[in-house]
C-alpha cells in the first residue's frame, strides 16, 4: 500500500483537487433542481439547458467586453453578471408562460413539456453560438497557479478552480441554508414544499413562490455553467450531459435535501474525478453506480425521509 | 370506439402500404417508425400504471447489438429477431425486479440511470463493440433467402406492419383483461391494489418484462433496416423521444403509438430536409403545442372527431 502510494500519491492529490472543483458545480445545478422540484414539483429537465446558456453567455460575453477594453480584473465579475442575466430573464419567461399552464397536469405531461423545452433551447444554442467549440478562460488565468503541499510535495493547481469554485459552493450551501430556514421568504418555500394545500390555506400566495423558486433555481443553473466556463472549451451536449447527472445526484441525495445534495455532489465528484485519473472506463459509470447502489440500500435516497403511501 | 379502432388501424395499414408504394425512399422511414411504434406500446403499458421510464433506450439499442452481434454467425432475421426479443425480456426482467420497487420519479431516474450505463459500456468497450463507431450488420437472410436490397426492404416493411398490428392487438386486450386494469390501478391508488390482494410488484413487473420485449423487437427490426448500430441508439434523448411519442399519439389506445411514431418520423424526417440545425426545435414545439393544447395526443383528437360524427 505505502509503494502505491509513492507512485500515485500525486495524482491521487489531483484527482481529489479536480473532483473538489467538479463537485462543486455539480452542486449548483443539483441543488437548484432540487429545489425547484420541491415547489414546484416539476422535474425541469431544460434545468440543464440553463446551465449550458449561462456558459456560453459568460464566455461571450467576457470575450465581448474584453476585446471593447474591460481591464482583467472584472472577468470574474462577468461571469456573475452572465449568470444574473441568463437565471434572471429566462427564469421567469420559462415560469410564467410555459410552466404556469401545467401545473394540473399528470406529472408525465409536465416532465415532457420541460423535455420539449429542453429541445428547443437544445438547437437554440447551436443557432446562436454554432458547433465550434467557444473558449474563454480569462477568470482563471486572472488568478494563476497555486501549489498545494500535499504528502511532502506540492501539485501545482489553479487558483480559480481550488477557492473560487468550492468558495462559491460553499456560500451557496450556507447562504441558502440561512435563507430557507431563518428568513419569512425562505420558510414560506419551506412551507410550500412541505404542503402546498395547507400553505396556500394559510394565505400563502403560492403562484409568487413559484415564480421567485424558479428564478432562483434558474440562477443557479446559470451561474454554475457560468463559473464553468473558464475551466473548459464549451460543445454543444453540455446541457444533457449536466442535466442527468444532476438527476443522478438530486435521487442519490433524495427529494428536498440541501445539505444531502452538497454531500452527494461531493461524493459523485471526487469518485468521478478518481475514475478520471486511475481507471477512466469507469469515467462515465461512477455516477450511476453510486446511484443504483444507494437507491438499492436506501430506496428514498440518503438523506430523504419515506413517504407515507396515501390509500 | 374500439371498431372505429379496428377499421382505422386497417385502413391505416393499407395507407402506409400505399404510401411505401408510391415513395419509395418512404419505405425505410416508415419501417423505422413502426418499430418505434412497438417500443412505444411497451411505454404506453408503463404509461397506464402512471409510472414513465426515462431510460427504454436500454432495451432498444440492447436489441439492436444483439443482432448486430449475432448476424455473423445466423444471418437469418426472422431467427435474428425473436431471439433479440427474448434477450432483450430476460434482462428487462432482471432490471425489473429492481426498478418494479420504485415510482414516479425515482422509476424513471433508475431506468434512466441504468440505460445510461448500459450506453457507456457501449462507448467504452471498444474492442467489443468498436465504440462510437458502431457494428455494420452484414447483409442478413430472410427465410433463407439472400434478397436484393429492394426487396429485404420490402420483407422486413411487412414484417413490420404484421407485427405491429399483432402486438397492437396484443395490447389491446392485455389493457382490457384483468391485468390491464390492475395496471391502471396502481396509478390511482396502489394501496387499494394490495387490499384486494393483488401484489401490485407483480402487476407492474409483468408490464414492464413485456415492454422490455416490445423494446428488444423495435431493436432488432431498426438494427436489421438500418443495418449499422452505434451507441446512441441507447442515449437518454432516444428514451426521451419514445415517451415524447407515446404522449404525441395519446396513450388512449394502441393505435395511439403508431399514430405519433409515423407522424414523428414524418415530421423529423421533413424538419431536417428544411431546416437542418432546428428539427430538433421543431419536434420540441410539436411536442409543446400537443401537450398545451391536445392533451390526449393526436388519439384523443381522432376520438373526439368520431365522437361528433356519432
Amino acid at each position: 500500500m505505502y509503494g502505491w502510494f509513492e507512485e500515485n500519491g500525486l495524482l491521487l492529490g489531483l484527482a481529489l483537487l479536480d473532483g473538489l472543483a467538479y463537485a462543486a458545480l455539480v452542486f449548483m445545478v443539483a441543488v437548484g433542481l432540487n429545489l425547484v422540484f420541491g415547489v414546484l414539483r416539476v422535474l425541469n429537465v431544460a434545468h440543464g439547458s440553463l446551465y449550458a446558456i449561462g456558459a456560453y453567455t459568460a464566455a461571450s460575453l467576457g470575450l465581448f467586453l474584453s476585446a471593447r477594453g474591460l481591464p482583467e480584473w472584472a472577468s470574474l465579475a462577468v461571469l456573475v453578471v452572465a449568470a444574473a442575466l441568463v437565471g434572471g430573464i429566462l427564469g421567469p419567461l420559462i415560469e410564467r408562460l410555459l410552466l404556469r399552464r401545467i401545473y394540473a397536469q399528470e406529472p408525465v405531461l409536465q416532465l415532457l413539456v420541460t423535455f420539449a423545452l429542453f429541445m428547443i433551447l437544445e438547437d437554440a444554442q447551436k443557432l446562436i453560438w454554432g458547433t465550434q467549440p467557444v473558449q474563454n478562460d480569462a477568470a482563471m488565468r486572472l488568478l494563476g497557479n497555486f501549489d498545494v503541499p500535499f504528502a511532502g510535495d506540492f501539485i501545482p493547481f489553479t487558483a480559480y478552480q481550488l477557492f473560487v469554485l468550492p468558495g462559491v459552493a460553499v456560500a451557496t450551501l450556507v447562504g441558502l441554508a440561512w435563507f430557507l430556514r431563518r428568513t419569512l421568504t425562505g420558510r414560506v418555500i419551506v412551507a410550500v414544499t412541505t404542503d402546498r394545500e395547507a400553505a396556500t390555506a394559510m394565505g400563502i400566495d403560492a403562484s409568487r413562490i413559484y415564480l421567485l423558486t424558479f428564478t432562483f433555481g434558474a440562477v443557479l443553473a446559470a451561474l454554475g455553467g457560468a463559473l464553468s466556463s473558464p475551466t473548459a472549451s464549451l460543445v454543444p451536449g453540455v446541457g444533457a450531459q449536466t442535466i442527468v447527472l444532476s438527476f443522478a445526484v438530486v435521487a442519490t441525495a433524495g427529494l428536498g435535501q440541501i445539505e444531502g445534495a452538497a454531500l452527494t455532489a461531493l461524493m459523485i465528484g471526487l469518485s468521478r474525478s478518481i475514475a478520471v485519473y486511475f481507471m477512466p472506463e469507469a469515467e462515465v459509470l461512477t455516477p450511476y453506480l453510486i446511484m443504483v447502489a444507494v437507491l438499492l440500500i436506501r430506496p428514498q435516497g440518503l438523506f430523504g425521509a419515506a413517504e407515507t403511501r396515501r390509500v | 370506439m374500439r371498431r372505429t379502432e379496428t377499421i382505422l388501424a386497417i385502413g391505416g395499414a393499407a395507407l402506409l402500404v400505399l404510401l411505401a408504394f408510391l415513395a419509395p425512399w418512404l419505405r425505410f422511414v416508415l419501417t423505422i417508425a413502426l418499430a418505434k411504434g412497438i417500443a412505444v406500446l411497451g411505454i404506453l403499458l408503463l404509461l397506464r400504471a402512471g409510472q414513465v421510464s426515462f431510460g427504454h433506450a436500454l432495451y432498444l439499442a440492447f436489441g439492436a447489438y444483439v443482432v448486430a452481434f449475432l448476424a455473423p454467425s445466423s444471418p437469418e432475421a426472422l431467427i435474428l429477431m425473436p431471439v433479440a426479443m427474448l434477450l432483450s425480456g430476460a434482462l428487462g426482467l432482471v432490471v425489473g425486479l429492481f426498478v418494479s420497487r420504485y415510482r414516479e420519479i425515482f422509476f424513471g431516474m433508475l431506468n434512466l440511470a441504468i440505460s445510461m450505463v448500459f450506453y457507456s459500456l457501449l462507448e467504452k468497450l471498444y474492442h467489443y463493440t468498436k465504440g462510437t463507431d458502431g457494428i455494420r450488420v452484414g447483409v442478413p437472410r430472410f427465410l433463407g433467402m439472400v434478397l436484393e436490397r429492394d426487396d429485404f426492404e420490402w420483407a422486413m416493411f411487412a414484417t413490420a406492419l404484421l407485427l405491429a398490428l399483432a402486438i397492437g392487438f396484443f395490447v389491446r386486450l392485455y389493457l382490457a383483461s384483468p391485468m390491464g386494469q390492475a395496471l391502471s390501478a396502481i396509478k390511482t391508488r396502489e394501496t387499494r391494489l394490495e387490499f384486494m390482494g393483488l401484489p401490485a410488484r407483480g402487476v407492474l413487473l409483468s408490464a414492464y418484462v413485456l415492454s422490455t420485449l416490445m423494446g428488444g423487437l423495435a431493436g432488432a427490426i431498426i438494427a436489421l433496416t438500418t443495418r449499422h448500430v452505434t451507441p446512441l441508439l441507447g442515449y437518454w434523448t432516444v428514451s426521451g423521444e419514445l415517451v415524447f411519442i407515446a404522449i404525441l399519439g395519446g396513450a388512449g389506445a394502441a393505435l395511439g403509438p403508431f399514430l405519433g411514431a409515423v407522424t414523428f418520423e414524418l415530421v423529423r424526417v421533413y424538419a431536417a430536409a428544411s431546416f437542418a440545425d432546428a428539427w430538433q426545435a421543431i419536434l420540441g414545439l410539436v411536442l409543446m403545442g400537443v401537450i398545451l393544447f391536445f392533451s390526449r395526443g393526436l388519439w384523443g383528437m381522432v376520438e373526439s372527431l368520431a365522437r361528433k360524427r356519432a
